[in-house]
């Protein structure tokens, strides 16, 4: 009896269904989703954005009404009883709502005082959760003087002034150093093992769903499956392997393999490629390709995204491989010395007040290559961005593009480059034809320049049909696309791309840097930033920034090697990153 | 603050559990922290009041004084003399004197002077002919008012000298009628006297309404609001605790605009404080309604402060007869201010200050004051659910 109470699920969702209409357009963000969440465990609500994972977690909490459906927490209806469900359960919302003129001390105060916790029992609690979250130090500080870390574990530690039995947690670890990322997760692990608390976690990052007890797949506002993740990934056993081939050439491999029939998913990792095949075999066509002879072929154990991508492979209309990728060579500008640096940075600065949001960076991009910047959201990624985009003056130091100096000839620099911004920023209200036009008029292209990029444009991103249709309308991957086109309107030389995969979903991650991989070898030279420890693994050199320093630079298996260890045989970018930050 | 809490407890009809009692003092004490870090309030809260009432008090005036005027006498003689000392002993004009009337026109056109008074080559003669010696004034008609008010001042100026002179010799003008002034209430005709009470309107319509709709929505943007919803805490204790914290700013700002009116500008405080104090209380309960109220429409501080500035603050100034006689305006702009708050305590303070505690005014606009005050409150009250939609 006891067990079978014990067992009840903590959350269900039945038919539940939620659709929001901003404008004229409606948005079904739950699309009669139903699933039970197992009480005592870690539940991962994995989905790309626009899945519909805040949506349900408003909905848990009683925040929100369903359209139709319903969905019960700790036995109890969240949209009828939501106050006493409200009464115990712990919320954090993506964004927490810190008050930031308030110390650490005060918004405990406050929301120990909102849920009633007994004064006589504060103290202790107080104890505990500022030892979990290591903010004993800085109860005094205001919450808006914190990084942005500390800030998420503040939340963390406001939703747990009064223990509930159902934490739910919004993307709690997106844009969050490593090392606060594996802190956040090993408090939540605890909460789980010492007080039983049951937790539904969403989150865009597929490498957390491996952490999670159970996951329950998110996609369009549907469920796509539910189930233990090991158990889960297990069933492509058999069909995932890493090939390996001497010299540079894992790029122009990786294309290659990537269209080959029978083939999933290739995708570049550090300085091998990761293949999924769709039987438990290798295609007849990678075997008898004439470069596949001196390629290392090693089957390794497949991971969660692995299921993800070939799950989303196999829907009706998924997005398609970028089939013919033309990108002429460019670079009219080209010298045809590929080792000579087109960005040269010497230590760089950049204070905003008394406040050095960049202190001090060097480095240099040779031309043709992709060079990542990896950090955490804070890190003084964007500021060095702006910074070489000419769109923000240095407080010091020298920056030099395409052999300009920024200070002097900024506008000459900006139309050898191409620049593509972290938020949307074409015209939501213009059509897409219209703002591809806009674009190339901007650039300074006309008659039959003009024509002819535009056609390019409408052609490579596959935009023909969307012509008419408003830029503010597309689906998230097309506005991406949009974007891009537009960057390389004027066929720059140089393109920089600021956290442009942030929010899409892994297929369109994988689309996007094909793209990437293609202008490369067309000898553009890409410059990306990334909170993305995956995405480090792409680029043929990276810096790792923290607190406006930079704390290595190197080809990502070199940064990675730097730090293996006898306990340590298999360092992931991440691993490197958090031993980089630990060092200095 | 203690005693605000005490005074809530006691009402029966709130019923508040200890816990209930608990949260609301934490939010209120929240707000206070909030209002006493962040700058933006203070400089809301404070700083434009304070610099409101020294431009109002000192800068703006609606009194027409020291206008530039030329003065061309085509032949100067010692009754042209006379007559232009006459003017310039007047605090009402600046007077120059050219020699042609050209020349005073083009002072005209450039705009160096706002009227001409022109005196012909014959005037001494005329002066002392049956038919009488014409003055010729021209004056710049562009301002309206101004232009009234200067053509009124120079017949005045023109009447005194007129009945100064005939005094002097002892005889006497004699008139059939005689008008005999008497201004009351602001007896020195002081548009200072009139226009900082106004001001309290103003002062209080910033921090209840503009104030309160900023920070409620500032809550949205953060995410603030959220994280408190989820928390066993009810919307009317979230209302409330902005109201209690806002409810005690804005009195805070009244204090300050009626002491500094008192005590800087000398204007007359003639009716009960106390009265004024409770006026205010219920124009600041009101004005809170409508910051709220807007708060539960407009999420984001820019929407938000655009529709506290066009829908109160800009009506609170133009339509309240604050600065513009309600009167003089056509009857439909008449009926739109029927449905200003302002309008009620603008009339209130200006009577309370200048004229004392007359009932018959006060009475009906502070009934207006309290249904508007009921009417927006509830509409909010209605409104805010403890949801994100």
């Amino acid at each position: 009896m006891v067990m079978a109470m014990k067992e009840a699920p903590i959350l269900v969702a039945d038919h539940l269904s939620k659709s929001f209409t901003p404008g004229r357009q409606r948005i079904q963000a739950l699309d009669a989703v139903s699933f039970a969440i197992r009480p005592g465990v870690i539940t991962g609500l994995i989905g790309p954005d626009a899945a519909g994972k805040t949506t349900l977690m408003r909905l848990a909490a009683g925040l929100l009404v369903p359209d139709s459906g319903s969905i019960h927490a700790l036995g109890l209806d969240a949209t009828h009883d939501s106050l006493t469900v409200q009464a115990s359960l712990g919320y954090m919302p993506q964004r927490f709502g810190l008050y930031e003129d308030l110390t650490v001390q005060e918004n405990l105060d406050l929301y120990a005082d909102l849920q009633g916790v007994a004064k006589d029992v504060r103290g202790e609690r107080y104890g505990e959760l500022m030892h979990m979250t290591g903010l004993q130090p800085f109860v005094g500080r205001l919450a808006g003087k914190l990084s942005g870390g500390m800030k998420q574990k503040l939340g963390l530690a406001c939703t747990l002034v009064r223990p509930p039995r159902l934490l739910l947690l919004d993307e709690p670890t997106v844009g969050v150093d490593p090392v606060s990322r594996r802190e956040l997760w090993s408090i939540i692990d605890r909460l789980v093992a010492s007080e039983g608390m049951s937790v539904l976690l969403s989150t865009a990052y597929l490498d957390e769903a491996e952490r999670c007890d159970e996951v329950i797949l998110l996609h369009e506002g549907k469920v796509m499956a539910q189930g233990i993740p090991a158990e889960m990934s297990a069933t492509l056993r058999g069909r995932t392997w890493t090939v390996s081939l001497p010299g540079r050439q894992h790029r122009a491999l990786q294309m290659r393999l990537a269209q080959t029939a029978g083939v999933v998913d290739a995708l570049v990792q550090g300085e091998r490629i990761r293949l999924v095949t769709e039987q438990a075999q290798l295609p007849d066509a990678i075997d008898s390709h004439p470069d596949m002879h001196e390629a290392t072929v090693d089957p390794v154990a497949p991971r969660f995204e692995d299921l993800f991508v070939d799950m989303l492979r196999g829907r009706p209309n998924s997005t398609p491989h970028a089939t013919h990728l033309d990108f002429a060579p460019i670079s009219p500008h080209a010298d045809g010395d590929a080792t000579a640096p087109v960005i040269k940075v010497d230590r760089l600065i950049r204070c905003f007040g008394d406040f050095r949001a960049v202190d001090g960076i060097s480095f240099d991009v040779r031309r043709g290559e992709i060079f990542g910047l990896l950090g955490a959201n804070g890190a003084g990624k964007s500021t060095t961005f702006r910074m070489l985009c000419g769109l923000l003056p240095p407080s010091s130091g020298h920056l030099e593009v395409a052999g300009l100096d920024l200070r002097h000839a900024a506008s000459a620099a900006r139309a050898r480059i191409g620049y593509m911004s972290q938020k949307f920023s074409q015209y939501g209200n213009l059509s897409v034809g219209q703002n591809l036009a806009f674009f190339a008029s901007a650039y300074g292209l006309a008659n039959k320049a003009r024509a002819e990029r535009l056609a390019w444009a409408e052609d490579e991103f596959d935009l023909v049909r969307y012509r008419n249709q408003l830029a503010g309308d597309l689906p998230l991957g097309y506005k991406q696309r949009l974007a891009m086109a537009c960057a390389l309107m004027h066929r720059p030389e140089i393109l920089f791309l600021d956290e442009p995969t942030s929010g899409v979903d892994p297929l369109a991650r994988r689309e996007f840097w094909q793209r990437i991989n293609a202008l490369a070898l067309s000898g553009v030279t890409v410059l990306v930033t990334t909170h993305f420890m995956e995405e480090a693994e792409y680029c043929d050199r990276l810096v790792i920034m923290a607190a406006g320093r930079i704390l290595t630079v190197g080809e990502p298996a070199a940064i990675k090697a730097a730090v293996r260890s006898p306990e340590l045989p298999e360092p992931s970018m991440e691993d490197a990153f958090i031993k980089h930050v630990e060092e200095t | 603050m203690k005693t605000v809490f005490d005074a809530l407890r006691r009402i029966p009809v709130m019923r508040r559990t200890p816990a209930s009692l608990t949260r609301l003092k934490a939010l209120v004490r929240k707000e206070f922290l909030q209002i006493v870090r962040d700058p933006s309030s203070i400089a809301i809260a404070f700083l434009m009041p304070l610099f409101l009432l020294l431009l109002f008090g000192y800068g703006v005036s609606l009194d027409t004084e020291h206008v530039p005027v030329a003065f061309v006498a085509e032949q100067p003689s010692a009754d042209t003399d006379d007559f232009r000392s006459s003017l310039l002993g007047s605090r009402y004009f600046a007077i120059a004197t050219l020699r042609t009337l050209p020349e005073a026109e083009q002072a005209l056109r450039e705009g160096r002077v706002n009227a001409i008074v022109r005196l012909r080559a014959n005037f001494s003669e005329r002066l002392r002919r049956a038919d009488g010696a014409p003055i010729q004034i021209i004056v710049n008609g562009v301002d309206a008012n101004t232009a009234q008010l200067t053509l009124g001042y120079l017949e005045g100026a023109w009447g005194n000298w007129l009945t100064r002179r005939v005094a002097s010799r002892g005889g006497e003008l004699t008139a059939p009628v005689q008008l005999e002034q008497r201004v009351w209430f602001n007896s020195e005709l002081k548009s200072r006297n009139f226009l900082v009470p106004g001001l309290v309107a103003i002062v209080m319509t910033l921090i209840g309404t503009l104030l309160t709709a900023l920070v409620m929505a500032r809550e949205w943007e953060r995410g603030t609001l959220e994280a408190l919803l989820v928390t066993p805490t009810r919307m009317s204790e979230i209302l409330l605790g902005k109201i209690i914290a806002y409810f005690t700013l804005g009195t805070g700002g009244m204090l300050i605009s009626v002491g500094l009116a008192v005590w800087l500008f000398g204007v007359p405080l003639r009716g009960s404080f106390w009265l004024l104090w409770t006026c205010a209380s219920l124009f600041l309960l009101a004005a809170l309604g409508m910051g709220l109220a807007i708060s539960t429409v407009a999420r984001n501080q820019f929407v938000a402060g655009q529709l506290a500035i066009v829908g109160t603050f800009l009506p609170a100034f133009l339509l309240s007869g604050f600065i513009f006689d309600i009167d003089s305006m056509p009857a439909a702009v008449q009926g739109v201010t029927h449905v200003i708050v302002a309008r009620y305590f603008v009339t209130i303070v200006q009577t309370l200050f200048l004229a004392g505690d007359v009932w018959s005014v006060v009475l009906p606009n502070a009934l207006a004051l309290l249904a508007m005050a009921a009417f927006f409150l509830a509409v909010t009250w209605r409104k805010s659910r403890k949801r994100l939609e």
